[in-house]
Formats: C-alpha cells, structure tokens, sequence
C-alpha cells in the first residue's frame, strides 16, 4: 500500500501555490484568446515554394495594412497560419490573395479561411463562458444530489483546481484559447467529476464497513484499493489523447493538450484535493449514518 | 448479474451484427434502403464554406417609418386634426397636436381595429408605441413589431439568398435561419467563397430614373456616384422602373457593338410604363441604378415598347452573368453583412480525415495493446467489447446519418480511452472479491454488483459534460459531443451486454479454476 495520505498537507500547499499562481496568470496575463473569442481572421497558407518563409511573408504583408498581423509556421515548414484584427475592408482575403501572387507568383494554396466579425466572437465567449459555469453548476447539483456536503465540496475544489490550473498553464504558455479548448475543459469537468466520484464512492463503502479506522488512513486505503483502476483508466485515455496530439493533424493539438493536461490534474485532484478535503473536515462514519438516518 | 437467457443472448447478438453492418455502409454499398445510409462529413472534413449573415434591417425601419410619416399625416388629414412638427429622428416619429386632440391621438393608436397600428391578439401588443413626453407624441416600433418586421425580413431574405445560391448551383446547399435576423449558409464542396460572397453582399436593388438638371424636381433629387466612381450625376427619386417589373435577365453579347450586356424582359406593367418613358422622355438620359450607383444612364433614342432592352456599362463576362443572376433571383429586403466565415479547402479536409484515423487507429492499437497486457484473456474480451462499442458508435452516427467533424472524430478517440473505464471498474472489483470468495462465480456476480454505481456515476458526470456542449456549443463542437454523447450509451450496451455475455461464458466454463482474472 503506498502511503499517499503522508503527502497530504505538501501537496495540498503545492496546489494551493499553484491555483494561486494561475489566478495571477489569469489575472494579469491574461488568456491569448483565438479569432473565435476575439475576432479576427485567420488564413491557413501552403506554400510550393520551400524559400518562402515566415519573415518574406510578414514582410509581404505588412505592406498591406492590415494591423497588427502574425505569421507562425504551422506544422511544418510549408504550412503557414496568419492572423490578423477584425478588417472592415469585406474584400480583404481576395486582396491578399493578388498581393501575394503578385509578389511570389502563383505559389500559394489557401487551405483554411476563417473569419469572426466582432459580435459573433463576443457571443461565442459568451455561450463559451456560459457552458463552463452550466457545467461546473450541473456538476455540483449531482454530487449534492449523490452524496454528503463534505464529499460535494471536495469534488467542487478538485474540479476548480483542474479548471482553473489549466487555463493557467495556456496562460503561462501562451497557447491559444479557441471554440475546440472549451469542448476539452467541458470533457476535463467530466473526467475529473468521474475520478473523483470513484474513489468517494469506496470510501463512503469504508466508511460504513469500519467504524474504528480514521478518515486520514481511510481515505488512503480507498485510494489504493482504486489506484488501480485509476491508473489503467488515466493511461488508455492518455494514451488515445496522445495519438490525437502526435497523429491528429495541427487542428486538434490544442484540443488535445488540454485534455492531456486536464487528465494529468483531474487524475492527481481526485487524490489530492478532494480526498483532504474530507481528512479536514473531519468526516467519520457518524457523517454517513446521519445522513442515512435521514433518508 | 450472470444469468443470460437465450433470447437474450441472440437479441444481442443480432444488435451487434446489424451495427456493424451498418457501420460498413458506409466503406461499401448496400443495395436495401435501409442500409444504404451514410454518415455526413462536416464542412471541415469534405471541404466547404459556412456563412453567417446578418441581415441589417435599419434601412428597413427606417423606409417604413417614412411611409408612415405619410400614412399618418393623411390620415389625421381626413380626420380635421392637425399634425404639427412631423420629424423622423433615430428611428422615432416625433410630432404635436393641439391640446383638445390628444386624446383623439391616444385613442386612435390604442384602437385594437386601427389600420396603421395593428394590433397582435396573440402577443397582447401593437406594432407601434406611443409615448407622449412634453406634450410631443414619439412614435416607434413595439418589441413585437420590430419581431415581426424582422422575421418577415428574414423570410424574404432567406428566399432571395436560396434562389441566388441555387442560381449558381453548389450541390446540397444548407440555408438555415438562425434567431430572426441571421441566415446560415452552408456550402459543401465549395473552396473558393468569393463569388457567392459578392453575390450575396449585394442588396441588387434596382431601379430606373431619369437624370434631371432641374433641382425642383417634384418627387425631390439625389447626386449619385456611377458604379467606377467616375463621375456623379443628379437623379430624380421618381422611379420608373424597378428590379420587380423584370421577367427575366441574361448576359448577351451585343454584336454591334461587341460589348458584354445584360439583356431584360420586362412584365406587363413594366412594359407598359417604360414605354411610356422613353416615348415622353427621347433625348433624356435615363440611369440604371443598382443599390445607390449609376451602372450607366443611355439616352434615350426611341420609345421602347417592346418590354425589352439591354444594360451596358463596361461589364465582362462574369459581372453580366452575375448581374444577370442577381437581377433574376431579385432583390433582398436589406443588406447581408457576413459576420463569421469558415471556408476549408477540400484537401485540408482530406488531410484532417487521413490524420483522424491514422490517430484513431494508433490510438485503438496503444489501447487494445496496453489492456491485453494488462489483462490477457479479460483483456481480450475487453478489446472485443471495445471494437464492437466502434461499430455500434459508427452504426448509430450511421442511421442518423450524423454530421462528422474533425472534432466528432476526437470525440470517438477519446470514447476509445474512456470505454475501457466501466470493464476496468468491474475487473478490478471481481479481483478485490476474489480474494475473500473463493467461488468465481459469486465473486464475478459480487463485482458486477458493487461496481455498478461507480461506473454509472463515471458515465453520468461525462454525459453531462456532452449535453451542455451539445446545447450551447457551435458547429464542430457539436460534433464532438454528439460522438461523446453517443460513445457513452454504447459504451454502457457494450460493457453491460457484450463483455458481460463474453465473460460470463467464459468463467462458468472455469468456475474452479484459480487466479482468474
């Protein structure tokens, strides 16, 4: 049995610390939104010419006017992905397609074209932000429904760690927040719900089975008597999300990592977080049977 | 938990094999309609354009507002009261009466029979409002009118933009509504979405005026630019022609003078009053106008009484055809502006299918590999169960003949992960009774049993997660919702049928035999 239950309080500082660090994150710089919260279009090129690069390019188009433009390679060497801020010029796309023959002939494939006009990104944000609170709030209606107050705080912190440490780390790295991130925070809610879930279920079992073992040893019983489950369970979801991030084109890796990252957290939350959680409120078996009682 | 009757088994063996069936239609071709269903592939999987227009009804409200300046001038008129201060400003008709008939006013607006303010029965409200502020009436749209204008642009809209798409012929155009002043286009196969932007941005409002010097024109006078912005001209507002009169319209080439044209028929009425037109007016200009700009203004020679006659003002080929097309689908009530575009090219599409289902596959192999491994022989049932939940996935998005996108194909990776869940709670559950149970048959019971709820709640917390994404997320984001919602229901039908069928054979042949599992 290993002794998870030794490393509550080092960990529980850690996540403390690290909620803390992305909150600040956060807060002062900010999430790097894609055009789909902020507007803007976004123009996916393939080259058949391996001279041109990323500078020619910006250059090209920083001769067009169009604001504060970026130019990434997106893939590969070939492929390049360019942004720029909301242009009131309707024909702008036709425009840089004649600017760009002109000045490197006919080299170009556009790929993929986007275009969010200001008020459809300010309402995807919304619905966007809409969604996560809908879910987080549905989540804490189920888990007040299934089990006992201590249980659904615990599973409530766990789940804003995982959020918000994610969104964090996409601070932090500067990735970029677009329509598929929230799909993957939304699915990071579910998984770390359902982690969660499992190892309280086996203690609420313990709970009831031993009357004289203490939460601090109980929990870490029933986290070894699931680690296995939840290591198995972690890996093959891990492993699918893995072959998305290396296999499944540049579209997905975004949506990936934060899954992967989501998965990684939810996994040593469900441990971590929502266990201690229980250790610190003292719960005891006399926890379980009032509740019983009242049912 | 173990009992299986034969009926049973043979239900659910049946279930399986019409999935996979079904899920191969759509690799092969089936001769029976009902297995002829496909599975759609999103516009960011085949290639396609998606356009939301918003349809700018402010030229609308205010053209109506106008007309109602005029309604209730005349109308009061009829009635010996006074309008005083008439004014249109922001949307709001302003105007005063003298004291003793405001209540005239009142009770004339208020009147649920009133023939320029109707009154909608269902939604307990008028089309206008009234308010009365420092003795100065303000007259504007109620909420439900400005409801009901809006939809009735939005119906005209959607026919105009239906028939000008069609005109061009994409296959399997999607028109949709969306709230009620937003149209959704989606056109599959379509890499380059310039011309049907450009066909769709403009309004092609049309109209035929004589150009006058006279500034004293009685129907009052506009300077107008031409469509090259060359030059301006003054344009009476009498307008003798508009783009409702014409029958028909095609791009010709004018053998005279060897320039691309747009030739019209014109319907009775517009026959009739062009003819008129050009018998009064010979040695007038008369301009073409097309949403504001003067396309060209011939003079005219001859009376045209013909119900025919040619445009030309510089065009090619193209923008003959295209004028000629938007002439004929006719005019949209108020301008589109486009507020979001998402065009993908048909071989980012092709690449996005081809790195889904290398990743799917490799995914599936890690997976299948990782929990052989694991498990030997209840990995084997494991992997047999999670190839079937596949097909019965495919199947269902089958039958449905449900949208994929590149997200939607994410979303069957990741039920691959997230399946082996459930048979993962239930192995190691019969394991932890297997060490107090030396009967395998009680322990395999005992653990379906007690793993239950826990694979229910897993289930449960991620279906959650799928509807709220389902009901609030957008385009492909849908996708991958429908696929994870989907994935959870045969996830639970392949787990608690298939893998417990499997296992349930295989331990009452191995009812004694020691370290099972």
């Amino acid at each position: 049995m290993i002794a998870f239950n030794k490393y509550y309080d080092k960990f529980n500082i850690l996540s403390i610390t690290l909620v803390i660090v992305s909150l600040f994150l956060l807060t002062f710089k900010g999430l790097n939104f894609g055009i789909d919260f902020k507007g803007g279009t976004l123009i996916e090129l393939r080259s058949s010419d391996n001279k041109i690069n990323v500078s020619s390019l910006r250059e090209n188009l920083n001769t067009m006017n169009l604001g504060d433009v970026s130019v990434k390679n997106f893939g590969n060497e070939l492929d390049f992905l360019i942004k720029f801020e909301n242009n009131s010029n309707k024909n702008i796309i036709n425009e840089i397609k004649i600017n760009l023959d002109k000045s490197f002939g006919n080299q170009f494939d556009f790929r993929r074209v986007e275009n969010v006009g200001p008020k459809v990104s300010a309402e995807l944000l919304k619905s966007g932000i809409i969604a996560i609170s809908v879910a987080l709030v549905l989540m804490l209606i189920y888990i007040w429904i299934r089990f006992e107050w201590q249980f659904s705080l615990g599973a409530i912190l766990a789940l804003f760690h995982d959020v918000i440490v994610t969104l964090g780390l996409f601070s932090l790295l500067g990735l970029e927040i677009n329509l598929s991130i929230i799909a993957a925070v939304l699915t990071i809610v579910g998984y770390s719900m359902n982690d969660t879930v499992v190892i309280f279920d086996r203690v609420r079992e313990n709970l009831r089975k031993y009357s004289d073992i203490k939460i601090y040893e109980l929990t870490n019983i029933s986290i070894n008597e699931t680690l296995s489950r939840t290591l198995i369970t972690s890996v093959t979801t891990l492993l699918a999300l893995l072959s998305i991030f290396f296999f499944g084109g540049e579209i997905l890796k975004g949506f990936s990592l934060a899954m992967i990252f989501g998965v990684v957290f939810g996994t040593y939350s469900s441990i971590y977080i929502a266990n201690t959680v229980l250790v610190r409120l003292k719960v005891s078996q006399r926890t379980i049977l009032k509740e019983d009682e009242k049912n | 938990m173990l009992y299986f009757s034969k009926l049973r088994i043979v239900s659910i063996l049946l279930i399986s094999l019409f999935f996979i069936i079904l899920a191969s239609s759509n690799l092969f071709k089936f001769k029976s309609s009902l297995l002829d269903k496909k599975i759609n592939l999103g516009l960011d999987l085949q290639g396609g354009s998606y356009l939301l227009l918003e349809i700018d009804n402010t030229p609308v409200i205010e053209q109506k507002l106008q007309n109602l300046t005029t309604t209730l001038r005349n109308y009061f008129k009829d009635k010996n009261i006074k309008i005083k201060n008439l004014k249109l400003l922001d949307q709001k008709i302003s105007f005063s009466v003298d004291e003793n008939y405001k209540q005239t006013i009142l009770d004339e607006f208020n009147n649920q029979e009133s023939d320029f303010n109707p009154y909608y029965p269902r939604f307990k409200s008028h089309q206008l409002d009234l308010i009365e502020e420092n003795d100065i009436f303000f007259v504007s749209y109620s909420d439900q009118g400005l409801i009901k204008l809006k939809t009735s642009s939005q119906d005209q809209a959607l026919e105009i933009v239906r028939r000008r798409i069609d005109e061009i012929g994409t296959n399997e155009p999607n028109i949709l509504k969306r709230g009620n002043d937003r149209i959704l286009v989606e056109l599959p196969g379509l890499d380059d979405p310039m011309r049907i932007k450009s066909l769709l941005g403009k309004t092609a409002n049309l109209t035929f005026r004589f150009v006058t010097n006279n500034q004293e024109d009685s129907f009052g006078t506009e300077k107008l630019k031409y469509e090259d912005n060359s030059d301006e001209a003054i344009v009476s507002k009498r307008i003798i022609l508009s783009g409702d009169n014409l029958l028909d319209a095609q791009p010709r080439m004018n053998s005279e003078t060897n320039e691309t044209v747009v030739s019209f028929t014109l319907d009775r009425v517009g026959a009739k009053r062009f003819g008129k037109a050009t018998s009064t007016g010979i040695g007038k200009q008369l301009a073409i106008v097309l949403d504001g700009k003067i396309i060209s203004a011939p003079v005219i020679r001859d009376t045209i009484a013909s119900g025919s006659g040619q445009i030309s003002g510089g065009f090619t080929f193209q923008s003959a055809t295209d004028l000629a097309l938007l002439l004929r689908s006719g005019a949209l009530p108020a301008p589109l502006n486009i507020i979001e575009e998402r065009t993908v090219g048909p071989d980012l599409g092709q690449d996005s299918i081809n790195a889904g289902m290398i990743a799917l596959a490799i995914g599936f192999l890690l997976v299948i590999l990782f929990i052989f491994i694991k498990y030997k022989i209840f990995g084997l049932i494991t992997n047999i169960t999670l190839i079937i939940n596949l097909f019965l996935l495919i199947g269902i998005l089958t039958i449905f003949e449900a949208t994929l996108t590149l997200p939607g194909i994410a979303g069957i990776i990741l039920t691959v992960g997230m399946a082996v869940d459930a048979n993962v709670l239930i192995f190691e559950r019969i394991k932890e009774e297997l060490k107090n149970e030396k009967n395998n048959l009680i322990a395999f019971d005992s653990g379906y049993t007690k793993s239950r709820t826990a694979i229910l709640d897993a289930n449960i917390t991620t279906l959650l997660a799928a509807i709220i994404l389902f009901f609030m997320g957008s385009g492909p984001i849908k996708g991958f919702s429908l696929t994870l919602g989907i994935g959870i229901f045969t996830t639970l039908f392949s787990v608690y049928f298939i893998a417990r069928l499997l296992t349930v054979l295989y331990v009452s042949k191995n009812k004694e035999k020691e370290g099972l599992i």
